[in-house]
């Protein structure tokens, strides 16, 4: 399988629709799943990009969805899908699906929310709810591309991250996080609960709002890469506020969920 | 030709029973109301909104929000068919019938003519034969479920033609303009049908 | 830039029940026009033919209806372009576009 990452926008061939098969699904929330995909001829991506993902019921019913590829471009095709109990697709995904089955797919798509070392840093992450898979994608990357490299070179592309989540139980890859902040000095993360936090917590408890990006992001002048993802309405709110503090739009990628905050 | 693939055990969000003979070909029948959005809601105040029915000439005929909810308004109990394949049964509307509209138009000079272009806050267009609006086969609805109908429903008013894919049931709707020559609105312009009988699954252009 | 670099957003903190609450970005759209186009248009930058702003395709605000997906600058709320899937076609509308246009190493061949 082609490991090294390609730029999807080089790619002279369509997208065309895949079949792949599940090998493996890991519960990382009770309401999220992991799903590890073999993909035959699957030409590697970039951070931030997603896939489609088309159902077919035996009748010719079709429902499509978009995911985004939370596994970094030299690794297995992962997908990490939130359960919305709502949804379509999302509950087949995460309930249905088994080792084994076939799901088609295509991508990678998405050449406008990537990110990779490349580009350079410094780089700030807002993320909320499963808005985080994206993200992660870009942090696994930075990971793996940085593991060798020299102090001068982890502080050319510091991270920081900002992430909501509702309460602790629904922080989506914790202790990785946790894991990646702890071995690398330049890269820092903030929580923030907006509906319980855990014991003893001092940190932030609320929705990510004007004045917490003040204080977690860069100042403007640094110019950092900026990518929000998340529910379309904490989207727009932190965009907004990230304007406001006189970031350049055009260094504010924003990738918006909808309003339940995950593909139904 | 190989088999398109099947995903194992998916069945989506369909009802398992389909209420038989109500729906349209290929329809689905939903509980849910879903919004589909082509733009931002528009958020015209009751205030500032009014209501004309005219054609390229004067007069056009106009009415306020207050006079508009002067006018005799019915309750119509109906069926209603989205192109993208749900179908929601037993809706409940409280409008003002367009045989009403086009009466009070006429009164006031307005001339007749053979086609309608519904024009709405927002942009949105769709258009439709007047045989199509008239005898009691369209409306202006206020309400829907008894309450004022939401602005992400189309509200304060709403185009209501429950024969035709929904799509012709335009939301935030400001103008009928009556026309000599019909003109394809947003939808009919860009690879939908112009006419639109669920009955006939008119959903493309090109369809028969 | 043509002097529309600082675009700030007007949007106020929107009512979750609105159309907002559901509209995507543009690379919402990247999937479907990747069926006909074969460079990512998503990193292509259209002008509003309404209001001028520039702006890279995946920064528009996409309303994903069902009928059609309808990409709006948001300047302005002006149709930049609307994609349609019909039976058997794609229809693509660019005429809210004045132009758009894009780095020549995007058009490589892998």
């Amino acid at each position: 399988m082609n490991t090294a990452p390609v730029p999807a926008s080089s790619h002279a061939a369509k997208i065309a629709w895949r079949l792949a098969t599940v090998t493996s699904i890991v519960a990382e929330t009770p309401h999220v799943r992991k799903l590890v995909l073999d993909v035959p001829g699957w030409p590697g991506h970039r951070p931030g990009q997603h896939v489609d993902v088309r159902l077919t019921a035996e009748d010719g019913y079709q429902a499509q969805r978009s995911y985004s590829i939370a596994s970094a471009s030299q690794d297995r095709l992962a997908l990490t899908v939130e359960r919305l109990d709502d949804g379509e697709v999302s509950p087949y995904l995460t309930d249905v699906l088994t080792v084994g089955d076939r799901v088609e797919l295509r991508g990678p798509i998405g050449g406008y929310f990537v990110w990779d070392v490349a580009i350079g840093g410094p780089l700030f992450l807002v993320a909320g709810g499963s808005g985080i898979v994206p993200l992660m994608a870009m942090l696994r990357h930075r990971a793996a591309a940085l593991e060798t490299a020299d102090v001068r070179a982890r502080h050319n592309v510091p991270a920081r991250l900002l992430y909501s989540s509702r309460r602790w139980d629904d922080v989506i890859y914790r202790s990785e996080l946790a894991r990646l902040a702890q071995d690398d000095e330049t890269l820092e993360i903030a929580f923030t609960f907006t509906r319980e936090t855990p014991e003893g917590w001092t940190g932030f408890q609320r929705r990510i709002d004007r004045m917490m990006l003040a204080e977690v992001a860069w100042p403007p002048g640094e110019r950092p890469h900026i990518f929000v993802c998340g529910p379309t309405p904490m989207v727009e709110a932190a965009a907004t506020a990230l304007v406001e503090l006189q970031h350049d739009p055009a260094l504010v990628k924003t990738e918006r969920f909808g309003p339940t905050g995950g593909s139904a | 030709m190989t088999e398109p693939f099947v995903s194992r055990a998916f069945r989506g969000r369909r009802q398992t029973v389909p209420t038989a003979g109500r729906l349209p070909p290929g329809q689905y029948e939903t509980r849910d109301f879903p919004v589909l959005s082509a733009g931002p809601t528009p958020r015209t105040s009751v205030a500032a909104w009014d209501f004309t029915v005219g054609g390229p000439a004067v007069p056009l005929a106009r009415w306020t929000w207050d006079e508009f909810q002067a006018l005799p308004h019915e309750t119509v109990t109906t069926d209603i068919h989205c192109v993208t394949k749900w179908s929601k049964l037993d809706t409940v509307w409280e409008g003002i019938s367009i045989d009403t509209l086009l009466a009070e138009a006429a009164a006031r000079g307005v001339e007749s003519a053979p086609y309608v272009l519904a024009v709405c806050d927002g942009g949105y267009t769709t258009n439709l034969p007047l045989a199509d609006v008239t005898r009691g086969k369209a409306w202006v609805a206020v309400s829907y479920n008894g309450a004022p109908l939401a602005p992400e429903h189309g509200g304060p008013a709403r185009l209501l033609v429950p024969h035709l894919y929904f799509w012709k049931s335009a939301k935030w709707v400001r103008q009928l303009r009556l026309m000599e020559r019909d003109k394809p609105g947003f939808w009919e312009s860009f690879g939908y049908h112009n006419y639109g009988d669920p009955w006939r699954e008119q959903r493309y252009s090109g369809d028969p | 830039m043509n002097g529309n670099d600082k675009y700030a957003s007007e949007r106020q903190s929107i009512d979750e029940s609105a159309g907002e609450a559901t509209r995507l970005d543009g690379n919402a759209a990247a999937g479907i026009l990747s069926e006909v186009f074969v460079p990512d248009l998503t990193t292509a930058r259209a002008t509003c033919a309404n209001c001028g702003t520039i702006r890279p395709l995946g920064a528009l605000f996409v309303y994903a209806h069902g009928m059609g997906m309808v990409m709006r600058c948001p300047s302005c709320d002006a149709v930049v372009l609307r994609i349609a899937r019909t039976r058997t076609r794609l229809w693509f509308d660019l005429t809210g576009a004045r132009v758009v246009f894009m780095a020549t190493e995007a058009l490589a061949v892998a």
